[in-house]
């Protein structure tokens, strides 16, 4: 998989992997059958399926065909993989079935179980219910870590530490060291739950720790993944159908179960993957459709919840002087995550800073799908007006208009759950120095570089023709398309709102001032007195348009630059997305051609070539099985980043739209109030 | 056609306002405007007790050129030449409205049905409505203070038979309108006319009252003719920032026709809402327009009329010198010292006359002027009151609805 070259990484990034391997595993069917955000919400409702559903009936109806499978398909897997023991096996699917006696073959093992059943389920559960979801889940997660280990964590690594935690310390030696090894079987039931731990931990922003154990398990699944399916054989088919259900009943599970700790997850998938088959999926699905639906109102609230992570971008600094002088700004973050050092912390950082950061993380993420927010433009004329000028109107608005989008950027970027977890965007907001951002200016050779990548990706672009499939992205391209030509249009139009009011305020001014020499020529006392009172309402009134000017400009007009941006970005998605079925077709045609060379050699009869031939099929099946993965996963992630950024803009939006209605209806005010004062004036000519 | 009246509380306001001169024996009020293909029609409508009217009320209609023939008459008539003449309003521009119009009909084939019918009464609205509005108004108050001077200080305007017949005719008055070459004399007289100001300012003034009233009338003049472009300028960025809401608005309900997420309410409530607003700031826009651009133009004009009325003066009392010398002269000579005599009672009487009505005129000129800004500036700033209570509760509404949902 082309993930597993990306793994090397520490922690950080590998957390966001193993969902993008599961996605591509099974995405399919989580995605289609139910949104995303169901999966994350915590709900007390369903921590109670997995305990009465999987864990009783287990132990009647699975108890036979546990102790087939436990010797006949244990060999089989043996041959395929050459490490697991077969004893390890039975100790592990021993666990969950505390009472089969039969099964069981090491005594410790059942130790563990009761508790991970028992403890672990209750506490959360009384939990969920009463507090706010996110210190809630928070106070949860640590209180389920704190639990179960009774002291001794062997492995020395935090990452070990943390999945020792989950498994429980008895047993952990054994489980631990199992587990992988089981993992390695079964891909698709494991993924499941690793996505329920990054989606929890995205949400409500567990300490990073906890993702640390299912990349762990998934290094090894990452690399032996793809391996079970093309190779399925007569010999293992009984093995590869009990995959095939256990990926259909999980896939469902998920969904239903993946709200309650992540813990109780893990558990139950052990307990029940052994021994799944067929009758098993409908109890699931079935009982799963009930808690979904209070799950959704849950997650409602729990994305409304106010987003604990304040950022903001103030004093903006010339440093240096000439042509060498820049702006610098403080970055200043008030935060109570974990995953922060400190509460409150502030840094300095230059424009080419935050465009390296764009820059790093669009690297990243924006192959896989993601909406990278991008930063404010480069601007040469107006940072140069900033560098020769002194203190002049234009470059003190243009530092302003800056330092606030910055701001807005930052507050974007951090409210991307994934992003948030980027470790560069941790190092931009917490260490005080950064590497000097190469490649960011705008006339380098670097730039140059990117401008002709930016060319050849368009060309790219045209020449594909993408037959689209899916009836969601054909709609939403379009629809994307439309929303960035009218927000254009809207744009121009709030621009030249600005421009006549700053006229309007301009004209005023020029009015305020004939006025007064009107009133100063009058000779009439009463009268000369109201038109020079008259000049200074209009000259209040003057400073209200250019508020209303301002406001017009900050809030509105570069909330909608910003959207115009942003709908960029979101095209940018569906390219690499197109980009990706691109290459899944590109595999496609190729793996034909392969095929008809093969039928050609068979047909010339020159088997010394077949062998070679056969080789490459099957090189390029498991390309194309890869690539189309990869379009699922990039898909589903597409889309869950669409949908997550339309909740967005409609939110920000309104409270923009709030915030540029109640300056208006300030200025509103302030004009009654002079107009009101004057009234008098205007009554006591005579 | 298109009818212009608009029957909105302000023109209540200023209908009623017209009638209230304390004499009531000749009320004219201008009640109608009828656009009708290239032409505006205002109906005159005239309520009196005079006798020398045939019947207590009229209604007749005129055209712009009417008021314009009006004026002329009243000017050329020697007799009121110690008057303040009330000055012709200017002739409103309702071609440039109108070739859009136009131009909007050539491009019809490239737009739907509606959307012409949108523009077309946009256009309307923004355009010809004020136009016509602002027009009315101005005839109005010409007409008032032509009524006002007929009734009050100058009997003499109560037999003017033009004035009888613009008010009492029921018929077209068919004026013609002035050909080139009646153009090109009014041109030229006005030529003549600025270089006779110069010769005769060298003449020396007796009087102290017009000496002041010339210097105070020539500053005045220039500041009052600085305010009033600049007012205009102002009310015509104030109507753009309207314009720009609509447009706004428009561009808002476009976006949010092609949407269809949660975005959509948000994006149909935010148009909604600029469109309130431009109704709001579009009034806020013409009644300045109404009231104070208005106000500065019309007297600006009217100062131009009391110029005009100290001109004549000067030229009768540099007449008047003139006969003087020209009876030294003849004294000298001793020839046609008669006449001379005669010539220079004559001048003298004239350039009497001239001072004492003149120095009537100029004072109640003043008196008007105050009350005239008093009364638009209260009016002016209660307006302003209103519609900016008006937005406010209207931005309050949408704040609410917009944050309850």
């Amino acid at each position: 998989m082309a993930a597993s070259s990306e793994r090397s990484p520490p922690p950080f990034p590998d957390s966001e992997e193993p969902e993008l391997l599961e996605d591509s595993d099974e995405g399919a069917d989580a995605f289609t059958g139910t949104s995303i955000s169901e999966m994350d919400s915590p709900s007390p409702d369903s921590t109670r399926p997995p305990k009465d559903i999987f864990n009783e009936p287990l132990e009647d109806i699975f108890s036979d065909p546990l102790s087939n499978i436990n010797s006949e398909p244990q060999k089989k897997v043996d041959t395929k993989i050459p490490s697991p023991s077969s004893d390890e096996v039975v100790d592990l699917f021993s666990d969950p079935l505390d009472d089969d006696s039969e099964v069981i073959s090491s005594p410790e093992v059942q130790n563990p179980m009761p508790d991970l059943l028992n403890e672990p389920v209750q506490a959360p559960k009384s939990d969920v219910l009463g507090e706010p979801p996110v210190h809630k889940n928070a106070a949860r997660q640590q209180y389920i870590f704190e639990d179960p280990p009774k002291g001794s964590s062997k492995s020395s690594s935090v990452k070990k530490a943390a999945s020792a935690e989950l498994f429980g310390d008895e047993d952990e030696e054994d489980l631990f060291k199992e587990l992988p090894k089981v993992v390695t079987k079964k891909p698709q039931p494991l993924g499941p739950p690793v996505d329920v731990f990054t989606e929890v931990k995205s949400d409500v922003k567990v300490k990073p720790q906890v993702k640390d154990d299912p990349t762990d398990l998934f290094t090894e699944e990452a690399l032996t993944a793809p391996a079970p399916k093309p190779s399925a054989s007569s010999s293992s088919s009984r093995t590869n159908g009990v995959h095939s259900e256990e990926h259909d009943l999980f896939s469902e599970a998920t969904v239903e179960l993946s709200l309650d700790s992540p813990r109780n997850d893990r558990k139950k998938k052990d307990a029940v993957k052994p021994s799944v088959s067929a009758p098993v999926a409908p109890v699931a699905s079935s009982s799963s459709k009930a808690p979904s639906k209070t799950l959704e109102e849950l997650e409602e609230e729990e994305s409304e919840d106010t987003f604990d992570l304040n950022i903001s971008v103030t004093n903006p600094e010339k440093v240096g002087d000439g042509m060498n002088a820049y702006m610098a700004y403080k970055v200043s973050t008030q935060t109570s995550l974990t995953m922060f050092r400190s509460k409150m912390f502030t840094v300095r950082r230059r424009f080419s800073d935050f465009l390296g950061l764009y820059e790093k993380l669009s690297e990243k993420h924006s192959q896989n799908g993601y909406i990278v927010p991008p930063p404010p433009e480069k601007s040469i004329l107006g940072m140069t007006k900033v560098k020769v000028g002194k203190e002049d109107p234009s470059s003190a608005e243009f530092v302003e208009r800056r330092r606030a989008a910055l701001e807005r950027y930052l507050q974007r970027v951090v409210s991307h759950p994934s992003l948030l977890q980027d470790p560069d965007v941790r190092e931009f907001l917490e260490k005080e120095e950064l590497p000097r951002a190469v490649s960011t200016q705008a006339l380098s050779g670097a730039g140059f570089l990117k401008m002709l990548n930016k060319a050849t990706d368009a060309v790219s672009k045209m020449t594909i023709k993408m037959n689209e499939q899916d009836v969601w992205f054909d709609e939403k391209i379009q629809d994307v398309e439309n929303e960035e030509q009218h927000m254009r249009k809207l744009h121009i139009m709030v621009e030249s709102l600005v421009n006549h009011r700053k006229e309007l305020s301009g004209n005023t001014a020029v009015f305020a001032k004939s006025v007064a020499m009107l009133g100063s020529s009058e000779d009439n006392t009463a009268l000369s007195r109201a038109l020079s009172q008259l000049a200074e309402v209009e000259d209040r009134i003057e400073q209200i348009h250019q508020e209303k000017a301002a406001n017009d400009f900050f809030t509105f007009s570069e909330l909608l630059a910003d959207y115009i941006r942003l709908l960029g970005a979101v095209k940018g998605c569906f390219d690499q997305r197109m980009k990706a079925w691109q290459r899944w077709q590109d595999a496609e045609n190729m793996l034909q051609k392969k095929r008809e060379a093969e039928a050609k050699l068979l047909w010339a009869n020159k088997p010394d070539k077949l062998q070679q031939a056969k080789d490459e099929i099957a090189e390029w099946e498991a390309k194309v099985t890869q690539y189309e993965r990869e379009f699922e996963r990039i898909s589903a992630t597409v889309r869950k980043e669409v949908i997550r950024f339309d909740k967005e803009k409609a939110r920000d939006f309104k409270r923009q739209i709030i915030k540029y209605l109640e300056s208006l209806l300030n200025s509103q005010q302030q004009l009654i109030k002079y107009w009101e004062a004057f009234l008098p004036e205007a009554k006591a000519i005579a | 056609m298109t009818s212009i009246s608009e029957d909105s509380d302000k023109e209540k306001v200023h209908s009623v306002s017209v009638d209230l001169n304390n004499d009531s024996s000749l009320v004219i009020d201008i009640p109608d405007a009828l656009c009708e293909r290239d032409k505006v029609k205002f109906t005159v409508h005239t309520k009196t007790t005079l006798s020398s009217f045939q019947k207590p009320e009229y209604s007749v209609q005129r055209q712009h050129e009417d008021f314009i023939w009006l004026h002329d008459t009243i000017v050329e008539t020697e007799e009121y030449a110690g008057l303040i003449i009330p000055p012709a309003p200017p002739k409103p521009d309702f071609e440039g409205p109108r070739e859009k119009m136009h131009k909007l009909g050539e491009g019809e084939s490239s737009m739907t049905k509606e959307e012409y019918a949108k523009m077309k009464q946009e256009l309307e609205q923004q355009h010809i409505f004020p136009l016509g509005r602002v027009h009315r108004e101005q005839l109005t108050s010409r007409m008032k203070s032509a009524a006002d001077q007929q009734t009050s200080s100058h009997p003499m305007f109560r037999k003017d038979r033009n004035f009888q017949i613009f008010l009492e005719y029921d018929q077209d008055l068919t004026v013609r309108r002035k050909n080139a070459k009646e153009m090109f004399g009014g041109f030229f007289k006005n030529m003549v006319k600025s270089a006779d100001e110069v010769l005769i300012s060298g003449v020396k003034e007796v009087d102290e009252f017009f000496e002041q009233e010339k210097n105070f009338l020539l500053d005045y003049s220039s500041k009052i003719k600085d305010a009033t472009a600049k007012a205009e300028k102002m009310t015509r960025s104030h109507k753009n920032v309207a314009d720009d809401y609509n447009h706004i608005s428009g561009a808002l309900n476009n976006t949010a026709a092609d949407n269809n997420t949660a975005f959509k309410k948000h994006l149909e409530k935010c148009a909604e809402v600029f469109e309130k607003l431009r109704k709001v700031e579009d009034r806020m826009a013409s009644d300045q327009e109404l009231k104070l651009t208005e106000l500065l133009r019309y007297y600006t004009r009217d100062i131009q009329a009391a110029k005009d009325l100290l001109y004549r003066r000067a030229r009768a009392l540099a007449d008047y010198e003139n006969s003087n010398k020209a009876l030294d002269k003849a004294r000298l000579k001793g020839k046609d010292v008669a006449q001379a005599e005669e010539n220079q009672k004559q001048c003298l009487q004239k350039f009497d006359k001239l001072s004492e009505s003149g120095k009537k005129e100029l004072t109640s000129f003043k008196a008007r002027r105050v009350v005239a800004f008093r009364k638009n500036l209260i009016e002016m700033t209660e307006l302003e009151i209103k519609h900016a209570k008006n937005s406010v509760s209207l931005l309050q509404g949408s704040i609410e609805i917009l944050k309850s949902n």
